[in-house]
């Protein structure tokens, strides 16, 4: 690999940086139907409203719990799912609308990495062919220099050449991990969206596919938008975090703001929901918050933690406080009446 | 006086088509009543093995070859099905990973949790439905008088394990195995989880099995600590020690492969390089020499013992036990 001075790759300038992609108010509702005639009854608002900016060759961190929308988002960029609302502009371009055919070049630019190794890699086909496919069929390559490609893809995620012949039941979860990972990059993306790519993994592989995913993202400048629920793999390998509760953006700032000043009640109960590995601080303060997620068909009114929030208060019932830039600090925001 | 549960040196074999394989090799460990182990261990480690053959749990593939069992001082391997199932539920009970899968979908809350109360505590209609109610109020479920009456499918994931966990305790058993008990769970309602059986624990003093891959839970609960990979116990040590300073390579791995929260440096995080071996090719020698970046000739060819080096602090690695000085630095240096 040649030298280079990498510190200019690492830490992108937020004022240089150009915005890779935007969400403008981004909807992704789903329809509840029912009945015999199965009309529409409701609408599940996986998710409601979302605006955040990426920036190229960051990662920006996802996080929220189960059903808070933060894979639906995901979803929703690479159009894998219709938005019903808000707009999604990638490199300035609004693609909310774009056909079939008019989106299909730019999925060579917009990959993914699923959560489940052992459910989203073809059990039928050779790890080659597995590879081969997409660059076959957006012309990346040629079936005479496919091979080549191949053999580089593999070694970029650490298989070896030799394994290229084998099926994916012949794997481990690290290494189908890795495949995919290879998959996604079969055909040069720029922006890659990670959904929970390292959850279902064990403690000691998931660290090889995080520091794999951040090797890669130097080399090649790739842009990540990393979903998770485990904030130690966020921490690590995101530059901004967003967090999402019921389909909503709570707050959103960079790693450090994140997680040395949370504004959000929310932010500051995820952080200290999660269990340190160090014994000596068994003993620490924690609030536990009651209840469970309300439902995203019929959300609260008012902020929609207030159900939840050990600080609500009246006004938090009744208004729903916008997500607003924090003069002071540039860039971290959070959507709360009474910040903390 | 006698420990609550005594396992030792049992080796649990399943029967596959491609032969016979070994999942639980030699392990042997000791728990006081009231007494919280924590057993962790990546996939395929033997940890919930290690758990249903205490239970006796194995299905007729699985059996346990050799070591004994005894709860209480009573030997517990080799008892017939109809005296295990006196024991399950009554003396030692178990919460699992999946609360999705782990309740009948047919039966109401309520008869699944009366089912137990009145086959072990002998309790007529009434009273069980009363200690079914206070067991469902114990576990911090309002409105418990309805849930009685609802199904499964009705309750959310955290609603689901607080169900397991009435269940579970609804006889007073004096150990309760948890197996993965949180993983499921989101971090907010694991939270609520770890709270409730930290409280539980101490208002009935059951001593708790509690088998998880996650190191931040075992820090949050376990007392004790067992270490298993490939089968075997590798390290065993209170959890301070365990935290402080770990012995065995394997341990110091997963130590420092998880990203903490309040680390200031975000370069590279610490790996294990490759992956666990499979059950039906064990590496000869140690099972970790495969993985350890200080494996010498000695560890492919000679299996070391599990041996004590200090007070209650048990290891299985040759470096540890006197082979090579100040092998802790070189190993975390490696895992770089």
């Amino acid at each position: 690999m040649i030298e280079f001075d990498s510190s200019v790759l690492e830490r992108p300038q937020p004022e240089t940086a150009s915005t890779l992609l935007q969400l403008n108010g981004l909807k992704t509702h789903y329809p509840i139907r029912k009945g015999l005639l199965g009309r529409v009854r409701g609408h599940v608002k996986a998710v409601d409203g979302v605006s955040l900016d990426i920036r190229e060759g960051e990662t920006l961190g996802l996080v929220g719990e189960s059903g808070c929308g933060k894979s639906t988002i995901g979803r929703t960029i690479l159009r894998l799912e219709q938005s019903t609302g808000g707009q999604i502009l990638y490199k300035g371009e609004d693609i909310t609308r774009y056909s079939t055919p008019k989106m299909r070049p730019l999925r060579t630019e917009m990959q993914m990495i699923f959560q489940d190794p052992f459910s989203s890699l073809n059990p039928w086909m050779r790890v080659k062919d597995i590879l081969k496919e997409p660059m076959l069929a957006h012309g990346k390559a040629t079936a005479s220099t496919a091979d080549a490609e191949v053999d580089r893809l593999l070694d970029a995620v650490g298989i070896p050449r030799s394994y290229k012949d084998r099926y994916v039941h012949e794997f481990s979860g690290g290494q189908r991990q890795r495949i995919g990972i290879a998959r996604a990059l079969s055909l040069n993306p720029k922006f890659i969206v990670c959904d929970e790519p390292v959850s279902a993994l064990d403690v000691s592989i998931q660290a090889q596919v995080l520091n794999l995913l951040k090797e890669l993202q130097k080399e090649l400048g790739l842009t990540y938008l990393f979903i998770a629920h485990g904030l130690g793999a966020v921490k690590y390998i995101s530059t901004r975090i967003a967090v999402m509760y019921l389909g909503k953006v709570v707050e959103i700032g960079t790693k450090d703001e994140i997680f040395r000043n949370p504004k959000h009640p929310y932010t500051r109960i995820l952080l200290n929901a999660y269990p340190v590995p160090n014994p000596h601080l068994r003993g620490r303060e924690k609030i536990v918050v009651q209840g469970d997620v309300p439902s995203p068909a019929n959300p609260p009114s008012g902020c929609r933690f207030h159900t939840r929030c050990p600080f609500a208060q009246e006004l938090c019932r009744q208004e729903e406080p916008p997500l607003a830039a924090d003069g002071t600090n540039g860039g971290h925001a959070a959507a709360c009446h009474f910040t903390l | 006086m006698n420990d609550l549960l005594e396992v030792e040196e049992i080796e649990t074999v399943f029967r596959t088509e491609r032969g016979e394989v070994t999942s639980v090799d030699g392990v042997s460990f000791r728990l006081k009543a009231g007494e919280t182990l924590g057993i962790v261990g990546e996939s395929g480690c033997g940890k919930s093995v290690t758990s249903l053959s205490i239970m006796s749990l194995l299905g007729k593939n699985g059996s346990i070859r050799r070591g004994e069992i005894r709860l209480n001082g009573r030997k517990i391997t080799g008892l017939a099905e109809s005296a295990m199932r006196r024991i399950r539920g009554s003396e030692v009970s178990m919460i699992f990973q999946d609360p999705m899968t782990s309740l009948n979908p047919v039966f109401t809350i309520g008869s699944q949790l009366i089912e137990s109360i009145s086959l072990h505590l002998k309790l007529k209609n009434r009273q069980a439905r009363d200690h079914a109610i206070d067991m469902l109020r114990k576990v911090g479920i309002s409105r418990p008088e309805e849930i009685m009456d609802e199904y499964p499918h009705k309750l959310s994931g955290g609603m689901r394990q607080r169900v397991m966990i009435a269940i579970a305790l609804s006889c007073k058993p004096k150990l309760l195995i948890a197996d993965e008990p949180t993983t499921a769970l989101d971090v907010t309602i694991q939270a609520q989880i770890l709270d409730l059986m930290k409280k539980l624990r101490e208002e009935t003093g059951t001593a708790i099995m509690l088998i998880t891959h996650d190191l931040g839970v075992v820090a949050e609960m376990a007392d004790r600590v067992i270490v298993m990979y490939a089968g075997q116990v590798v390290e065993e040590a209170d959890v301070f020690t365990l935290f402080d300073k770990p012995l065995h390579p394997y341990t110091i791995g997963l130590m420092s492969s998880i990203p903490h929260l309040d680390a200031d440096d975000d370069e590279t995080l610490a790996s294990i390089p490759g992956t666990v071996p499979p059950l039906q090719n064990m590496p000869s020698g140690c099972r970790f020499h495969t993985r350890c970046p200080l494996a010498r000739e000695k560890c492919s060819a000679l299996a070391p013992p599990l041996l004590e080096m200090a007070e209650g602090h048990r290891v299985r690695c040759w470096a540890a036990q006197g082979d090579m000085e100040g092998y802790e630095t070189q190993a975390k240096g490696e895992f770089l």
